[in-house]
């Protein structure tokens, strides 16, 4: 039997153990334990955004069920971490003093919000201050609702992706919202300062204000955030979201290599081959942290190798597409984004109208696409991630694909049946064409009754019937009897 | 030593004409025949309308190469013989191979076209005169998934729990992966009133109609359903109310819809985010909506799953079992229906009874004057029976009755090869199909007009299809045939008879009080024009037009949620195979095209295998439009003519399924199989396109 115990609960060790579970069920072959922080069922943290719009209530985000220990023969401890490891005896101490001896030990401890040291966000004891808020837990969430009344006055330390959600979220509930974002334009990780500014602009429409270039230097609760540039914007809730760090130190205290997050190979091993990391606490080379799809990836992986299902299996990277999930906001940004529209090495094909919330820049490096901003063109955004995914060669008419129209809309019926070219099938049920009516027209069939007995034309769906009429109204003008 | 009973030698008399149904699909169009002509007739299905293939099927009774005797292969070559001479080699050549290799060693093979009475007779032949549990049909390549998904959710599988005419007062249809312009035309007459939302990798005549046209990658519907059933739920559609009432298990499916927020199963599915919630709306703000499943999603090796992800979105919707609202599936072929119901499925007995039932099984051993222990247990399915013929564990023997698997199996080729290694291979049709063109004795049989039957269409509703006209002579009836060759087997004549009445009236008594309950359907009512859907328990029962309204088939009364999850295709695109191949029907063509190209108009109209593409793709291959293109999988070529489509995706060609020889589309498909119905996965294989 070999045991596996998993350090941390959140959507990387959940789901982690579920895809172990799912290649060995058996508990005699393997033992599977996770140790959980909060004394909660995991939830999905993706979902967090929807909670604060109040779309969805807390209970949906839930991962599991609360059978679902029992039914897949996991130990799952809540409200316990694991506090020290011992790699020289594989036995890792828990909080309450218990240890738990492993084969093999996952790290998927997350990451945790990061906080700017800003006079007065927290209090004596070192919490946040009252009318504080970080946007990363479920507690967060019912710290921000609680807070967040219609005509709440919000500020959102913070325009990156969760900033921006958050703020979505509070505007759809009521509050008066307003960013401040240090860097010149929204999401500068993801989207070059044009896209930013459109994304802006859009956001603006639905009332959220701005306060770029600056940052908060004080907050004073129940009354406002003093910001760095001298300003003053009065608050009832700040949110902070100014990034995450990696949750590293139980790794570096057991002694093992630790750069962002805890380094891995392609086999997810840390500098220890018996220890894993996975997830937000982890450090791949080429991997961006924080978003959940490396996560699930690497999960797979990781699976795969300790179930000796495929122990060959390897995690190379995840492409990252970032999707901003604001209501009435569609945004995809992928791949190499920050590229000018000049550069001589790659095509780059851009497409803006502000007034109407559209940024749509494509960039293609040998027909493939290399990175791509998608602002308000939904379809556009899907077909450009399918084409980035499966490494597709990009269509011929790029402007076409930027504005979504690459699917041609159904064949517009001709303003005049005269327009019409003969061979077009005026009824598909019985493969009639225009020429085949006109023909029967000729043979004697003066009216439609007379071309549905001579051709069948309308005799299937009927669907066609508005057209042969109006093709018998022509015929009778240009043809009378 | 033939004694079957003589059928008197008439039908209508010249000149008059008698009601029928069109010889195709499920929708089974009402038509009448004076002299062969067909002409439309009012009928709720298709309220007067016929396609092009309804209106020429008389051409079938008229096929220029009618089988009009028995053919028997001598020397490699097949030669005309007797009956008596055919019936006797079969049955002589039958006792050999089971005395060498037991009575699993012959099989059979049927057809969802069969009549209920035929479909009824062949399995009980199977199970009693041969004694073997090798029996299946091609249904399982049409409607099994779908079957699977309903038992799972609603304890019963009808593929409309509800008449095809309340489709005509809905607001919303969502269709997935349905296709129904073109496949069976008079239908979409019912959804005038409709706002369509169809699902489907191609821009089909059906989706250029519709409100809402959303194309998700060949073999990622379940995705798009999940992602939908998010929308639902994240944007408060939930009905709390339906879903606490009437079903069970949502909880636990949640925990995995809760995985596929539509951002996620955009960046799966190709699908936008926005159309998904759209989707979702415009069900949710629907007075009566429908959600409809076709081939398109249910012929995948998780085609069971993604049939019970769509049921999952109706059940959240509260649609099932509501009046004026719904789930269904398009059943396919003519008996797609009854013929999934009455023995000719491996696991099956009459009355969509399982095999492995005991009760089941004296019941209907009962009805048949044999001990229960006699009947064999469940068999192989269509693919796996057909995968081992000829082999060391598999049948040395098959006859095929209203199938022509040599076009319509996937892996083709594989398959063609099963069926040369066989010792004996027996084919009853009325034309050579590329099938019998195989066979060591092939049976000429009557089709559609010549005979009496019942047929069960889409909405589960038994037909009479009355007999009229006489057939050719030389030809014999499947039920004949069935007899001749069980009193060969040592049968009485008695317990195989070939009057379709009296067979019905065993049918009847076979499946009484099983899920699908004929006992109450005669001749006589179905001739004195009473609409009939099953269960029908006895004679005064007026029959069920609509299932569930009241409560599900489960012993608790309530639906069933289904927690499945996305995985999908088998065989995904790869630098090798980078396109996938998704292959489907056209208008003028049905199944294997053995009848439709047989039809001069039909074949005029779509005369030779062609294989859709995006018109960048076959540039990329040096293909112009109309040029000849190979395509090839890890399991065979096609050699089809490229039609440049604009609508297509990049990634995806489609080829119509219909054509023979080298332009068989199944020599690409996949057999991967569904755990649940053992369906193939038609519906998405890897393919490679070049210049031919």
């Amino acid at each position: 039997m070999r045991r596996v115990v998993v350090a941390g609960y959140g959507m990387a060790g959940a789901r982690f153990a579920e895809e172990l579970r799912r290649r060995e069920p058996d508990p005699e072959r393997i033992a599977l334990t996770v140790l959980g922080e909060e004394s909660q069922r995991a939830y999905n943290r993706i979902l967090l955004s929807t909670v604060v719009a109040g779309s969805m209530p807390e209970e949906s985000v839930l991962l599991h069920d609360e059978s679902w220990a029992q039914q897949h023969n996991v130990d799952l401890r809540l409200g316990v971490a694991a506090q020290r490891i011992d790699r020289s005896s594989r036995q890792v101490t828990l909080t309450d003093d218990s240890t738990v001896d492993y084969d093999a030990l996952v790290l998927a401890t997350g990451s945790r919000a990061f906080v700017p040291p800003i006079d007065g966000v927290r209090a004596d004891d070192g919490d946040l201050a009252d009318g504080v808020a970080t946007f990363r837990t479920i507690d967060d969430c019912r710290r921000i609702v609680g807070r967040a009344k219609q005509g709440c006055l919000a500020v959102v330390l913070g325009g990156g992706l969760l900033g921006l959600e958050a703020a979505r979220g509070l505007a759809g509930r009521g509050c008066r919202v307003t960013v401040v974002h240090l860097a010149g334009h929204l999401m500068e990780r993801q989207l070059d300062p044009s896209g930013g500014r459109v994304l802006r602009g859009a956001l603006e429409a639905m009332g959220i204000e701005f306060r770029m270039g600056t940052s908060v230097a004080g907050y004073l609760p129940g009354d406002g955030v003093k910001l760095s540039d001298g300003g003053y914007l009065p608050a009832d809730l700040l949110v902070v979201s100014a990034g995450v760090r990696a949750e590293t130190t139980l790794a570096a205290e057991a002694g093992l290599d630790v750069a962002q997050g805890v380094v891995i190979d392609d086999a997810l091993r840390t500098s220890d081959a018996r220890i894993h990391a996975i997830g937000d606490c982890a450090s791949h080379p080429g991997t961006i942290s924080g978003l959940v799809a490396p996560a699930w990836d690497q999960a797979a992986v990781l699976a795969d190798l300790l179930s000796g299902v495929d122990p060959t299996a390897r995690y190379r990277g995840t492409p990252v597409v970032t999707r901003l999930k604001a209501k009435g906001i569609d945004l995809a940004a992928l791949g190499e984004t920050q590229i000018s529209v000049d550069a001589e090495d790659a095509e780059v094909v851009r497409v803006q109208d502000p007034a109407r919330g559209l940024y749509a820049k494509l960039v293609l490096r040998g027909e493939r696409v290399a990175g791509a901003i998608v602002l308000g063109a939904p379809d556009a955004a899907a077909t450009i991630t399918q084409l980035y995914d499966h490494g597709t060669p990009a269509p011929e008419d790029r402007l076409a694909l930027l504005l979504g129209r690459a699917l041609p809309e159904a064949a517009a019926v001709a303003s005049s049946p005269a327009a019409l070219p003969a061979s077009s099938v005026i009824c598909r049920c019985n493969t009639v064409s225009k020429a085949d009516l006109v023909s029967a027209w000729r043979d004697g069939a003066r009216s439609v009754d007379g071309l549905a007995t001579a051709t069948r034309a309308t005799t299937g769906c009927g669907s066609c019937k508005d057209l042969v009429c109006g093709l018998a109204d022509w015929l009778t003008s240009v043809d009378p009897a | 030593m033939d004694v079957r009973v003589a059928h008197a030698d008439i039908a209508a008399p010249v000149g008059t004409a008698v009601d029928t149904h069109c010889p195709y699909c499920a929708l089974q169009c009402g038509m009448s025949l004076t002299d062969g002509e067909v002409a439309p007739r009012d009928f709720p299905t298709n309220r007067g309308g016929l396609c092009q293939k309804g209106w020429t099927a008389g051409s079938l009774l008229r096929a220029q190469d009618r089988l009009t005797t028995p053919l028997v292969r001598e020397c490699g070559v097949l030669r005309p013989a007797t009956w008596d001479e055919a019936l006797d080699l079969i049955a002589t050549r039958i006792r050999e191979t089971q005395v060498q290799h037991g009575r699993d060693a012959v099989a059979v093979f049927g057809g969802g076209g069969l009549t209920n009475e035929k479909a009824y007779q062949l399995g009980k032949f199977a199970r009693v005169a041969l004694g073997t549990s090798q029996v299946d049909y091609n249904g399982r390549f049409c409607m099994s998934s779908a079957a699977a998904a309903g038992n799972r959710a609603f304890g019963i599988d009808r593929g409309m729990p509800f008449p095809v005419t309340d489709l005509a007062n809905a607001d919303v249809v969502l269709l997935a992966g349905a296709n129904p312009a073109e496949t069976m035309p008079p239908f979409v007459q019912h959804f005038r009133k409709s706002r369509l939302i169809v699902i489907d990798p191609r821009r089909t005549p059906t989706a250029e109609s519709a409100a809402l046209h959303l194309r998700p990658a060949p073999g990622t519907d379940l995705a798009l359903a999940l992602g939908i059933l998010h929308a639902v739920v994240a944007d408060g559609h939930l009905r709390h109310d339906y879903v606490a009432e009437r079903t069970f298990g949502f909880e636990q499916t949640w925990r995995v819809v809760a995985g596929w927020w539509p951002e996620h199963a955009e960046r799966v599915t190709g699908v936008s985010a926005t159309d998904q919630r759209r989707a979702a709306a415009m069900l949710a703000g629907a007075d009566n909506a429908y959600i409809l499943t076709g081939r398109g999603t249910e012929q995948h090796a998780r085609g069971s799953d993604m049939v019970s992800a769509w049921i999952n979105l109706a059940l959240a919707l509260g649609l099932p079992g509501r009046a004026g609202s719904g789930y269904g599936c398009l059943t396919g072929q003519g008996n797609g229906q009854g013929g999934r119901e009455h023995g000719q499925k491996a696991d099956q007995l009459p009355g969509y009874r399982k095999i492995n039932d005991p009760a089941a099984r004296e019941h209907v051993a009962g009805v048949w004057g044999v001990p229960a222990d006699s009947l064999p247990g469940p068999g192989r399915s269509a693919y796996e029976l057909l995968d081992t013929l000829g082999t060391d564990d598999g049948p040395k023997a098959l006859l095929v009755f209203g199938s022509n698997v040599a076009v319509s199996a996937p892996r083709a080729a594989h398959i063609t090869d099963r069926l040369s290694d066989l010792d004996l291979l027996v084919v009853a049709d009325f034309v050579l199909s590329e099938t019998a063109e195989m066979a060591d004795v092939v049976l000429p049989v009557t089709q559609w007009a010549e005979e009496d039957g019942t047929m069960t269409n889409l909405e589960g509703r038994v037909l009479l299809r009355q007999r009229a006209v006489v057939p050719p002579m030389g030809v014999r009836a499947d039920l004949d045939v069935l007899q001749g060759l069980a009193i060969r087997l040592g049968q009485p004549a008695q317990r195989f008879p070939t009057d379709p009445e009296t067979v019905f009236a065993e049918l009847r008594r076979a499946s009484a009080g099983g899920p699908a309950d004929y006992s109450g359907v005669t001749y006589q009512r179905l001739r004195d024009g009473d609409a009939l859907h099953w269960p029908v328990p006895d004679v005064d029962h007026p029959g069920t037009p609509r299932l569930f309204l009241d409560r599900f088939a489960h012993p608790d009364g309530r639906a069933r949620f289904a927690p499945v999850d996305h995985t999908g295709p088998a065989e995904p695109a790869d630098a090798e195979y980078p396109l996938l191949a998704t292959t489907g029907r056209v208008l003028q063509h049905y199944q294997s095209g053995a009848q439709t190209r047989r039809v001069p108009e039909l074949l005029a109209a779509v005369p030779e295998p062609y294989v859709e593409v995006h018109p960048d793709t076959a540039a990329r291959a040096g293909l112009s439009d109309g040029e000849w293109a190979l395509v090839s999988s890890r399991r065979g070529q096609v050699r089809a003519r490229v039609r440049h489509i604009p609508s297509m995706r990049l990634d995806v060609v489609f080829l119509p399924f219909h054509f023979p020889g080298t332009g068989r589309a199944n020599l690409l498909t996949n057999p991967a199989l569904d755990p649940t119905s053992r369906m193939p996965e038609f519906k998405v294989c890897a393919v490679r396109l070049e210049v031919a």
